[in-house]
């Protein structure tokens, strides 16, 4: 098939970036979204021209790299997909394909189709573990987590960071990723000491960055690939209307 | 130089707790004075820099990706392995060890081994401590599952992400480090080249990917944890950034690398469709549980697999390996699909891959029963080939996936250069000639979390008095100026082809040549090559950009670069040894049924290969020879 291109370009953090249109024959609807992009960047390379950034590593779905707009949709049209898992068979021939990154305050761009992401990075360090030191833990089932409990904390475990939920949000809120932490942890025995606590220190960290409000729109969960629910942010506000209740009797 | 593997004395499950008594320690007071650089974030290398940090040394991580969180340990499926006993089935430590040393077709040193089996029991409490959500039973305690070449249930699993939950766990306990300050963090940094001073490891040449700038750290002791090097094959089941490169420099600098060739190939993985393929998928092994394997009798088959009927469709690990049947070993079989394809048997559009068919197991147990067993793994097969398995075979292909060569360490995992540590897949301790599922995970975490914070602190223990290192050191201008150059040269070749072009062509050769098969005369054949096409690399690859900048072209030719002498070595290394063992097959030395044949008596040792100084010269071989004290070796057999 053929495709009609038009990408993001920008040098650098501090330059202006702009759409520049690019055509690409011989695609093959087998090849992923980023084989296409590789096909592109080598059509480039032989022209003398310098590729596309763009980021990626695992290319299965899981390392949470990968992540761009494509027609204004986080990680594009497949629903619970990421870019990486995206194959050119969901376009059509002909097709005019727009890619940019994921914008965000909260998301600085670095080049191209690569954002900073680094304050997903500064959350989690504010509070998103239990604090165990290594050789401290306990003999594993003396701490019995119920089936259903464990299954439930997996579900918000399973969250690969990429930061789709943050693009699609009007508001370039943070709540999804940030809530999900916070919801697994609520939920394990072996973490509850430190609950309160962790949700005041995230959710101040969350809100230190460039991250909007949430206003409940709950577009996240639908460009989330591993559909993380929006029930987590409800449980995040729950978490944190208590802890701030529980300091304030103190 | 003769090797000292250093095991401690003692009965063996005396060794671990005689070294631990005996290890020397740093007084807290001075550990912050005691500067450790760890590159490789992923469980191997973030779980030691958080025990270190907690610890209270001053330690710097690097990692390559734009955070610890998504190095390749994310992408395990299948789970990891502890002798807990929890299903009361006759598991042991004991019995773990002399299945891994068995499953590694005895090439691994009996104390490591042990070892990792002795560990494993904490492993599994750490990461429950931490909160990584493995899979419970109704009563709230932990659950496991059975995994390949073993007799008993001892993997623990987080669903189809086990690796994904014991990196998040082992992440945030590094962030929470970050958080106190005992750790800094260098994501999006690569490691260019290591620094010895006085024939210490005393720092390394990094470079900011994000600005492209060169950087300089210095530390007391430097830590290797960066990972498998298995996308030298180009298609694997790694990573787009995994690499050699840094063991690699290490090598160069003086380190030895132990068995090369030794790389796992996977049976499971999802064929190349064409030629524009950067990567094969992995599909749990778990399928093959209910998936039967197959290939067409008939040469040329055109049918589709549900018109060719069940006479003319040949099981052949049913045939070969009545025992096993479709649960044979990963090695043999990769190899018996390979043996097909290479008779004319393969299906698909390449004819590289062979059909993995649920319709029995649907029919005897229903297709909802499937679904609840397999069903994410069969939308994901949807989703990459947009075909249903429920209704026709899947179509699989054996793919490059694990390493089990890497820096040669001793009982310490400490490498041939004083002051170099090799820890989780960058080294080449544990498994053998051939790994066993959910080992790896294991071994990576061990080695950072209960061994490396021991084996470290005994070699810093002496290390206060040197003060603080320099990084004005002569050693640093050298090795920048070199990374410098090395980066300027790849700018000015501006020749007609890709990276990709080169790293394409070498993995076609070592798949042809050094991977499930390998024979004398291919393999000389293959160094020929190999060296050919790095002369061409070096006189017409065209690398866009600039280096003072973020250039994904430029990290990439730099590791292809190291990937060409990588894949030399490894060539070298499957050529000197003389036998078949675990993953390496010479089809020089098979029985007459086709399998493996080794030769206990002349090669029953880890081949340690020295830098021979300058490039092109041939590299030199150390032999490390294996006794095997407790138990003695057998032939694998799953007849
Ligand atoms: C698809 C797949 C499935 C698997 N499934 C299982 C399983 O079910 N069970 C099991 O036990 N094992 C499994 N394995 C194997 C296991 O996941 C790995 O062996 C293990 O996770 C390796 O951990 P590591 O810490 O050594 O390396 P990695 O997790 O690969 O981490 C390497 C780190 O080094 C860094 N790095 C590398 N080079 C440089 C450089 N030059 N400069 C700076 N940083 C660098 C990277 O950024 C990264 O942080 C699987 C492997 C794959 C590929
Ligand atoms: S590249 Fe890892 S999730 Fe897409």
């Amino acid at each position: 098939m053929k495709l009609y291109l038009k990408i993001w370009r920008q040098k650098d953090r501090v330059s202006e970036g702009k759409l520049v249109e690019y055509t690409l024959d011989n695609v093959n609807t087998h090849m992923s979204f980023l084989e296409m992009l590789d096909t592109l960047n080598n059509q480039l390379i032989t022209n003398n021209e310098e590729p596309v950034e763009f980021d990626h590593d695992c290319r299965e779905g899981i390392c949470g790299q990968c992540g761009v707009v494509i027609n204004g949709i986080a990680h594009g049209p497949l629903k619970n997909t990421t870019t990486c898992q995206l194959h050119m068979r969901e376009f059509k021939d002909n097709e005019t394909i727009l890619i940019e990154p994921f914008r965000a305050a909260g998301f600085p761009v670095k080049k191209d189709l690569k954002v900073d992401r680094g304050a997903f990075d500064r959350i989690i360090s504010s509070g998103g573990y239990v604090s165990v030191n290594t050789g401290q833990a306990p003999e594993a089932n003396t701490i019995p987590v119920g089936h259903e409990t464990a299954e439930a904390a997996f579900d918000s475990a399973a969250c690969i960071g990429c930061g789709a939920c943050v693009a699609t949000c009007k508001n370039g809120s943070a709540a999804l990723f940030t809530s999900a932490k916070i919801t697994q942890l609520a939920l394990l025995p072996q973490a509850k000491e430190e609950r309160d606590q962790r949700a005041l220190k995230m959710i101040a960290q969350m809100d230190k960055e460039q991250f909007g409000h949430c206003s409940n729109t709950e577009a996240c969960e639908v460009e989330c690939p591993q559909g993380i629910s929006v029930l987590n942010i409800a449980r995040m506000n729950y978490e944190y209307n208590r802890a701030s209740f529980l300091k304030f009797k103190k | 130089m003769k090797l000292d593997a250093k095991i401690p004395q003692g009965p063996l499950e005396e060794k671990w707790s005689n070294y631990k008594k005996t290890a020397r320690l740093v007084n807290p007071a001075n550990r912050k004075k005691l500067d450790v650089i760890v590159v490789g974030t992923g469980l191997a290398g973030a779980s030691l820099a958080a025990s270190m940090g907690e610890l209270g040394y001053n330690v710097k991580a690097f990692c390559f990706q734009d955070s610890p969180r998504r190095a390749h340990s994310v992408a395990a499926q299948g789970g990891v392995n502890a002798a807990k006993n929890y299903k009361n089935d006759g598991d042991s430590v004991y019995r773990m060890f002399v299945d891994t040393l068995k499953g590694g077709d005895f090439r691994a040193r009996e104390a490591n081994v042990y070892r990792l089996a002795e560990c494993s029991v904490n492993l599994i409490d750490q990461a429950v401590a931490q909160g990584v959500p493995f899979g419970r039973e109704y009563a709230g305690y932990l659950n496991n599952r059975s995994f390949g070449g073993v007799q008993v249930s001892r993997t623990f699993y987080a669903r189809g992400q086990t690796g994904q939950q014991l990196l998040l766990g082992t992440y945030q306990a590094l962030m929470r480090q970050v958080d106190k300050g005992s750790v800094q963090l260098y994501s999006s940094h690569e490691m260019l080249d290591l620094v010895v001073i006085d024939g210490k490891a005393r720092g390394i040449i990094a470079r900011n990917l994000e600005t492209g700038e060169l950087e300089r750290h210095a530390a007391h002791t430097v830590v290797l944890a960066t990972g498998g090097f298995g996308k030298i094959y180009y298609l694997s089941t790694l990573a787009m950034g995994c690499n050699g490169s840094a063991i690699w420099r290490a090598h160069k600098k003086g380190a030895y690398f132990a068995s090369p060739s030794w790389t796992q190939i996977h049976p499971t993985s999802l064929p190349q469709s064409g030629d524009y393929q950067s990567k094969l998928t992995l599909m749990s092994e778990s399928l093959r549980n209910d998936g039967r394997i197959w290939v067409p009798k008939n040469l040329e088959e055109t049918r589709l697999a549900n018109d060719i009927p069940e006479e003319e469709r040949d099981y052949y690990l049913e045939r070969r390996y009545p025992a096993f049947g479709n649960l044979a070993p990963r090695d043999i079989s990769s190899r018996a699909a390979k043996e097909r394809i290479d008779a004319g048997h393969g299906i698909g559009a390449l004819k590289n891959a062979v059909y993995l068919d649920f319709s029995k197991a649907i029919r005897e147990q229903g297709q909802a029963k499937i679904a609840e067993k397999y069903g994410n793994l069969f939308n994901m097969y949807e989703k990459i080939t947009g075909i249903n398995a429920y209704k026709e075979p899947m179509m699989i292909s054996p793919a490059a996936h694990f390493s089990m060569g890497g820096l040669w360490v001793d009982y310490e995992l400490m490498t041939t250069i004083p002051g170099l540590f090799a820890l989780g897949e960058a080294n080449f301790a544990d498994h053998g000639a051939n790994r066993l599922g959910a080992n790896s995970l294991l071994q990576a975490s061990v080695d950072g979390y209960f061994i490396a914070p021991y084996t470290i602190a005994n070699y810093l223990s002496d290390q206060i008095k040197v003060g603080k290192i320099s990084t004005q050191d002569v050693a640093f201008e050298v090795a920048e100026k070199e990374a410098h150059e090395k980066l300027h040269h790849l700018l000015t070749i501006k020749g007609k082809y890709t990276v990709d072009y080169f790293h394409k062509k070498l993995g076609k050769l070592l798949y042809d040549y050094c991977g499930l098969a390998r024979n004398k005369e291919g393999l000389e054949f293959a160094i020929k090559e190999i060296k050919k096409l790095k002369e061409e690399f070096y006189t017409d690859v065209n690398v866009t950009g600039t280096a003072g900048a973020m250039n994904a072209e430029l990290e990439k030719a730099g590791r292809v670069a190291d990937y060409f002498e990588i894949g030399i070595l490894m060539c070298y290394d499957a050529l000197t040894r003389d036998e078949s063992c675990g993953a390496h097959f010479r089809e020089e030395y098979q029985t007459e049924e086709g399998e493996a044949q080794r030769n206990d008596e002349q090669f029953q040792f880890i081949s340690a290969w020295e830098w021979p100084g300058m490039v092109d010269s041939e590299p030199i071989l150390n032999k490390e020879d294996l006794t095997f004290e407790f138990v003695q070796p057998t032939i694998r057999s799953y007849k």
